[in-house]
């Protein structure tokens, strides 16, 4: 539809038509239609997911105008479920939005093979015993959950599930993936085609840093025993060579290849990171494993084989100063390599679904394309069953966060957040409803039973924000616990 | 208008007790509240994916005086993240709809639309509000309002910003899923322009790579689009918002992608090239508007410390805040006590234009000068003009009403990185051969 392209094209411009086709799929649900879970469905209906179903037993009462933006005056006295589900469905007629009118607590308890049918639920301003329930059903039935609430002048946002796994991580700053010190035979061959001494001044003023580092890496080498400029006085030694082959102070390219040249000494082999991914325990496939770790059993056997102790070559060029012809057949040679190392993960991937009993072409060539021109971003997030963070807390990092100044506000949060749950779990309301009573404990959140408009919209916004990267498979979600800071905004991540 | 005090609870909630974790000054009442909704003005500029968020947060955190200023149109590629608009509104004003839009649902506030240029508005508009909150894309916009809020603060004698006259100002900017919220306090915290730096001027290709080495797809669109175009279309100027001119630079971007063997030219990338689009989504737009409410409302009744005094949210891995405590530039030319000049009584107000168009710090043309409210020259409108003109040919010192030293208000244009954009400046007009006879110190009067 013509319409919806133009309507969705500046997030298009972000997670493209995989990623708007996958928030279309997904059916998301979120119990409390309170600010903080109007907030979060909010943005999410605005990014056209499939559909969306509030939860929610309570009416509208006057005090709910004061901080809900999805309510008006004509509400009171409703279902709050239904009225919000309302003016949501006003946002983008293209979402499916249902409403039902029962208590998330009550739900969880009676019947919880109704969250099975959704891609991802979202909780917001449940009470502890609830959410340790409503993990435990999520995670058996391989349903995604998040968890915000808005507390007075502080928040938290908890992702739980147990594994997600990304491929197109679109990192904001990764190191290109040119082999400058490792050239194959094709670039080598192109590399030294080209005469760096060249008299024609465009010429020489038009030579892409590629072929100038590899070139001048080489000639490095061979003078100083087969190394590459390691310490800091070598590598001046290397730039003072790359000025050296100047031939006039306005050359882009040279003045490139000298910001470059570090590139010249990136360590060969894998990341840490990468590391860690295809030595995984996961990595030992069988008929159960999904695409994802079975792509990873390929790569990891790529990497031991043809790779060298490489990952599969990404295959851009960034831009850079050079003639259009040099730039275009580099691009080639780039594209044309990293095709020829997709075709041999290709082929591990289809002897590896062999053996383990899957059809070979159960996985499409475009996929593993992608995961090879991802291959070294890829990311795994794993998250403690939110039980175990509770009962099994770790008391070193716990230790660590308080005597931290950076983190010691946020850990006193959590265990205020945590203190204001088990005192509602067992009186059953929470503090700060009644004023007077348990103030003094508690004095420092301030206003526990709020929930503030702008700290709700804010909570709301992380909360979707992780919901987006979780369906769209793309970027990476947050780790831990968010715990907001509202009073001077030093939030932080708890890992507990 | 009968209003139950329930509808406030939270808010109250949050005004009516103490806390250990408020400012200093900080006394909890029910008067707080009635300031924020009788007294307090705020004007938010921009009614786009920020401004729709700022002015649901401000009108759901007790603010009952709001304004808004916005000259755009809505179009539909805004409804993936500006909530207060629909397909049918696709035209109108969006200052407009978004007032009519949040008093709708939020009872009690009172939204005043103005859909125009924030230009054309006079000092004294901007005067009026306690805080400004801004939700702008554009470096040259936020740049213009900081001058405006900046041109109220006045220095005591010590040099020292007198706390009635700072107008402080909420901003927030987001790019993807990055985002930034600040606090300025003019004369206390750093202005935009204190901090510039932050904001770097957008790198353009050079022409002669566009005309002679194309290598991307954007050098392609970029070399229809800037050389292309004006040699085909002598004298007619290329509109970005007629789908025609864009599908003819695209057609020619593709046939020159083609002669080159360059890859990647989509009539996607080339709208984005040419209008030079950022993308937006809904929910980076709702974490920082609720950050700069949050302050706004923090900012007003002092229930809490404030953000000091610039924070960055980054979501594309993992989920990275960061706050900073930048710093004021001592010499700062629009947040500082001004520049200064010494100028003889005879100097007439034509001269003294023509010396702050040379003046190295300044070089500031076509300036319009206002002195305490009083309009000494207008450029524009020529009504205007021909009212002031006859003001060119008297001492400025007479029309300064004869002070020895005072500030004085000039809004001009000035070049930067080779544009011309309009700027705000304030200057110390000190008069030589004039003793402290009127006991009149810079910061006084008004
Ligand atoms: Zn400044």
């Amino acid at each position: 539809m013509v319409e919806s392209k133009t309507k969705y094209d500046r997030q298009l411009r972000i997670w493209g038509e995989q990623g708007q086709a996958a928030l279309e799929q997904a059916c998301i649900c979120l119990l409390g239609c309170g600010p903080t879970g109007s907030e979060t469905l909010k943005n999410l209906v605005l990014g056209g997911v499939g559909s969306i179903t509030i939860v929610d037993g309570s009416k509208v009462v006057e005090d709910d105008l004061g901080n809900n933006f999805m309510l008006d005056e004509s509400s009171v006295g409703k279902s709050k479920a239904k009225s919000v589900c309302f003016f949501l469905q006003e946002l983008n007629d293209a979402v499916k939005a249902k409403f039902v009118e029962e208590s998330p607590e009550a739900l969880i308890e009676r019947h919880p093979s109704f969250f099975s049918q959704f891609t991802l639920v979202i909780a917001t301003q449940l009470v502890e015993p609830s959410v340790l329930k409503l993990d435990i059903i999520c995670r058996q039935a391989n349903v995604m959950l998040i968890c915000a609430r808005s507390y007075g002048l502080t928040g938290l946002v908890r992702i739980s599930l147990k594994e997600h796994t990304v491929i197109d991580s679109k990192p904001d700053h990764f190191l290109d993936d040119l082999r400058l010190n490792n050239p194959w035979p094709e670039l080598k061959r192109f590399v030294e085609s080209i005469d760096l001494n060249s008299t024609d001044p465009v010429v020489h003023k038009h030579t892409p840093y590629v072929v100038i580092l590899v070139k001048l890496a080489d000639e490095w080498a061979n003078s100083h025993g087969g190394c590459l400029p390691s310490t800091r006085e070598e590598k001046k030694k290397f730039k003072d060579l790359l000025k050296g082959r100047m031939i006039a102070i306005d050359e882009d390219n040279y003045n490139e290849a000298i910001e470059a040249s570090f590139k010249i000494s990136a360590s060969p082999g894998i990341s840490p990171a990468l590391h860690r991914i295809i030595n995984d325990s996961s990595a030992e496939v069988d008929s159960t494993s999904s695409d994802f770790w079975v792509m990873v059993a390929a790569l990891k056997e790529f990497i031991a084989n043809e790779g060298g102790g490489e990952a599969p070559l990404e295959g851009s060029l960034p831009d850079m100063t050079s003639l259009t012809e040099y730039y275009v057949n580099l691009q080639k040679i780039y594209q044309a390599k990293a095709e020829t190392d997709v075709l041999a993960v290709e082929q591990r991937v289809r002897n590896i679904l062999k053996r383990i009993g899957r059809e070979p072409g159960a996985i499409s060539k475009s996929n593993i394309k992608s995961f090879c021109r991802n291959a070294r971003k890829l990311s795994v997030c794993r998250y403690r069953p939110i039980e175990d963070e509770f009962n099994s807390p770790m008391p070193a990092e716990l230790q660590k966060y308080l005597i931290d100044e950076d983190y010691s506000i946020a850990v006193g949060f959590y265990i205020l957040l945590r203190a204001v749950d088990r005192f509602a779990a067992n009186y059953n309301r929470i503090p700060g409803v009644y004023d007077g009573v348990m103030d003094e404990d508690i004095s420092c959140l301030k206003t526990i039973a709020v929930e503030l408009h702008a700290v709700a919209a804010f909570i709301g916004g992380i909360a979707s924000q992780e919901v987006i990267k979780l369906i769209t498979k793309q970027f990476v979600p947050m780790s831990g616990t968010f715990i907001f800071n509202g009073i001077d905004h030093k939030s932080q991540l708890l890992a507990l | 208008m009968a209003e139950s005090a329930g509808r406030w609870r939270d808010l109250d909630k949050l005004l009516l007790r103490p806390g250990n974790i408020v400012s200093p000054n900080f006394e909890p009442g029910p008067e707080l509240r009635d300031d924020l909704q009788t007294y307090a003005r705020v004007l938010v500029v921009g009614a786009g994916g920020l401004g729709c968020e700022l002015l649901k947060d401000l009108a759901l955190s007790g603010f009952r005086n709001i304004d808004v200023i916005d000259m755009d149109r809505i179009e539909v590629t805004n409804l993936n993240r500006q909530f207060l608009f629909r397909l049918q509104d696709v035209g109108k004003p969006k200052a407009e709809v978004a007032a009519m839009r949040v008093m709708e649902r939020v009872s009690g506030v009172n939204i005043v639309p103005h859909f125009c240029r924030i230009e054309d508005k006079e000092l004294d508009f901007y005067s009026d509000f306690t805080i400004i909150a801004l939700g702008l894309d554009s470096i040259e916009a936020r740049s213009y309002i900081n001058a405006v809020a900046c041109s109220f603060l006045e220095y005591d004698s010590d040099d020292n910003p007198l706390e009635e006259s700072i107008k402080p100002m909420v901003d927030g900017g987001t790019e993807g899923f990055k985002g930034h919220a600040r606090v300025i306090l003019p004369g206390k915290t750093p202005c935009f322009e204190c901090t510039i730096w932050l904001f770097p001027p957008q790198v353009k290709f050079p022409l002669c790579t566009l005309a002679e080495t194309p290598r991307t797809a954007a050098h392609c669109i970029e070399y229809a689009h800037l050389i292309k175009w004006d040699e085909v279309h002598s004298g007619k100027s290329f509109d970005a918002d007629d789908p025609e001119h864009m599908q003819w630079v695209f057609s020619e971007a593709v046939k020159r992608a083609e002669l080159f063997g360059i890859p990647g030219v989509t009539y996607s990338l080339t709208q984005g090239v040419v209008k030079n689009i950022i993308p937006a989504i809904a929910s980076t737009n709702a974490i920082i508007s609720a950050a700069c409410a949050l302050e706004a409302l923090k900012i007003m009744t002092g229930c809490s410390k404030t953000l000091s005094n610039y924070l960055t949210y980054n979501g594309l891995e993992g989920l990275h805040t960061k706050v900073t405590e930048f710093v004021r530039e001592k010499d700062c030319l629009v947040c500082g006590p001004g520049v200064l000049l010494e100028l003889d009584t005879s100097v007439t107000l034509q001269k003294f234009i023509e010396l702050i168009g040379e003046h190295p710090k300044l070089l500031l043309s076509k300036p319009s000068i206002t002195y305490r409210g009083k309009t000494l020259y207008m450029q524009a409108p020529p009504v205007l003009e021909e009212m002031t003109r006859s003001n060119l040919i008297l001492p400025l010192y007479d029309l300064m009403d004869k002070v020895s030293k005072d500030v004085i208000h000039v809004n001009g244009m000035t070049s930067k990185n080779d544009a011309k954009q309009s700027c705000l400046l304030k200057l110390r007009i000190v008069f030589k051969g004039i003793d402290g006879m009127t006991d009149m110190d810079m910061a006084s009067g008004a």
